[in-house]
């Protein structure tokens, strides 16, 4: 009695009943056209939602798009020509950018960088360490609109903690912390400096847990102080993951608006008067606050331009394999 | 005797100064947590007090923010006659998300590990490429397909085209994170079911998937709770009440009223907190790991 794994399979009991018929030669060409049948659907899909998407907002801002979408009107440049010149935000939107990204890019790469380098070298018990990571992992695992909630809560002049605090240490306690200006930027710097500063400290995490311990060991043999040990150790090995950290978080701030947008909720006008109305976020409420879909598209076009460059910098200055594992330590 | 009290004195200074480096770390590395616990703190103990809170203590304990599970939501002059469908409203884009991503990333995944095709590593380039490029400046143009689809403004419709297009902008991070855990089972293993006589398909169902069922199970779990958690292209496309998730409902309660219920706004977040609490916990191990291939993107 042979086991049933040893049966002949399907296809070869079809091939022994009808006879005459050579089905080597069909079956080898579905053989080879598989890996292309299971790929499909991922390509289907990507077509659909990331190669389309890119190509239509190139479309449609060439186009003056008003109130309904699906009713393009071909303008040639003008969208170009008004942001170049007649668009008096623009500017503003730019050096909010500017500000934006790379004040919280001295949070999301470098201060992720001390918080790794102290969870990771000096807490010795890996239970805390974890603890202490996953700690730094809620505001990114918290939902936006829930996050925002807390924010608001916790700015609130009447019932929030953080005037009080600010006021036991004699420091400035603004009544409106989303609308009065230096105050709310500060708010969007940290609001969002809270949110990025645990993927870099991950990553950072992960590649000095990997550096051979037998250079610690000899350092501290050698009678070098921890600070010797950062600085001339940790910090130079760690140097291709501190500029994956940097590039990736440049891309992903200069696009990233989700968190502005839920806390400084209410409509087009309040992320402006406040100040805090990023690139992104204005090419977002150009879009769909004004329904100027066109001029929002054509807005949207620099940040595709840039994500663009980014990946090929990515991939001439990283190489693929770097890409794929960020935190790895070459020594 | 000179000597040791100079040696004992080295070594107070050296204990002196490790408890400094102690203190020094544990600062830097917790104090600016101080809000985040709080806030968290806050929701707790609000969601239980009769009135708003000043801190993080309750004032006065109460379960009455707690009512909208089975009463009408009354906030300032908008009232929601239930919660429930809100709630089914979310369960469809979560479901929808992971209906839509798992099979189409793990077939991708499988072919990407195991088989020889042309335009292989191409693929993986584009795939490594996507991940990079921020989705959701494409807003715009996602809105022109789902209007193209038919699918803007049809209510029910329009939800499940919002969990489609969230899918879609996970696809390639999660194509990848399978093609690993794929990566990661012994080829061998299906080569022996293989010369033991059963098709390809049956060694990739008895022996592969079998073995890869916790990791898809993992991603599974990430893009529904990144279907529970979803606000932003929600907000985006979902115009009419009924069919708001409950994210969006909460927004507008945020957005709409000066005066605001603390109480109520406290005990709905919660609520809609709770899944996500629970996965947090069970998935703690798995969070830090995926993160590293950026599986919550930042």
């Amino acid at each position: 009695m042979p086991s049933p794994l040893l049966s002949p399979s399907f296809f070869e009991k079809i091939i022994k009943r009808v006879k005459g018929f050579n089905f080597a030669v069909p079956l080898r060409i579905i053989r080879r056209m598989l890996p292309y049948i299971f790929i499909f659907p991922f390509f289907g899909y990507i077509t659909l939602t990331w190669i389309g998407p890119v190509a239509i907002t190139i479309i449609l801002s060439f186009t003056k798009t008003q109130w309904t979408i699906t009713r393009m009107y071909f303008s040639g440049l003008d969208n170009y020509f008004r942001i170049f010149s007649r668009d008096i935000f623009v500017f503003g939107a730019l050096k909010v950018t500017a500000l934006y990204v790379s004040s919280v890019l001295v949070i999301n790469a470098f201060f992720s960088l001390l918080l790794a380098i102290l969870v990771t070298y000096f807490v010795k018990d890996e239970r805390i360490a974890s603890a202490i990571r996953l700690v730094w992992l809620i505001p990114r695992i918290t939902p936006a609109v829930i996050y925002a909630l807390l924010w608001r809560w916790f700015i609130d002049p009447q019932i929030g903690l953080l005037n009080k605090i600010l006021g036991l240490f004699s420091l400035p306690t603004p009544n409106d912390w989303l609308l009065t200006t230096p105050y709310s930027r500060i708010l969007m710097i940290v609001v969002n400096g809270y949110v990025g500063a645990s993927f870099g400290m991950i990553i950072y995490s992960a590649a000095i847990t990997s550096i051979p311990r037998d250079l610690f060991y000899a350092a501290s043999i050698d009678g070098a102080s921890d600070l010797k040990v950062i600085r001339h150790i940790i910090v130079p090995l760690l140097k291709w993951p501190i500029f994956f950290v940097t590039v990736w978080q440049t891309l992903s701030l200069l696009s990233s608006y989700e968190q502005i947008l839920a806390l400084w909720a209410g409509g087009a006008g309040v992320a402006r008067a406040a100040g805090v109305e990023v690139w992104a976020l204005y090419a977002y409420s150009k879009a769909f606050y004004s329904a100027e879909y066109g001029y929002g598209a054509a807005l949207s076009v620099f940040l595709v331009i840039i994500g663009l460059v980014f990946i090929v910098i990515f991939f001439k200055v990283f190489g693929f394999e770097r890409m794929m594992q960020p935190s790895k330590v070459e020594v | 005797m000179d000597k040791s009290i100079d040696y004992k004195s080295k070594i107070r200074r050296a204990r002196i100064c490790r408890w400094i480096t102690i203190i020094l770390v544990y600062s830097i590395l917790l104090i600016p947590l101080t809000p985040i616990l709080l806030m968290v703190t806050w929701l707790v103990a609000q969601s239980i007090s009769k009135g708003p809170t000043m801190g993080v203590i309750p004032n006065g304990f109460t379960l009455e923010n707690f009512k909208f599970l089975w009463a009408p939501i009354q906030f300032g002059l908008s009232r929601y006659p239930s919660i429930w469908p809100l709630v089914m409203n979310s369960l469809i884009l979560a479901f929808g998300t992971t209906a839509f991503e798992i099979p189409v990333a793990a077939l991708a995944g499988y072919v990407l590990s195991r088989m020889e095709f042309k335009g292989r590593m191409a693929t993986m380039k584009l795939i490594v490429a996507l991940h990079a490029f921020p989705g959701v400046i494409l807003l715009i143009a996602l809105f022109y397909i789902l209007n193209r689809m038919g699918l803007y403004g049809k209510g029910l419709l329009t939800l499940v085209g919002v969990a489609l297009i969230k899918a879609g902008l996970g696809v390639p991070m999660d194509t990848w994170i399978l093609k690993g855990f794929f990566d990661g089972i012994p080829w061998d293993l299906e080569w022996a079911a293989m010369v033991d006589g059963s098709s390809r398909f049956q060694a990739w169902r008895k022996v592969l998937l079998p073995i890869a069922a916790p990791g898809i199970s993992a991603v599974a779990l990430f893009s529904f709770m990144g279907g529970w958690g979803e606000f932003l292209i929600a907000y985006t496309y979902i115009k009419r009440k009924e069919f708001y998730p409950i994210s969006v409902f909460l927004y507008s309660v945020i957005g709409e009223f000066v005066y605001v219920d603390w109480g109520l706004l406290a005990a709905v977040a919660l609520f809609y907190m709770i899944p996500v609490l629970v996965f947090y916990a069970l998935a703690q191990k798995t969070l830090l790991k995926l993160q590293l291939v950026g599986a919550v993107k930042g």
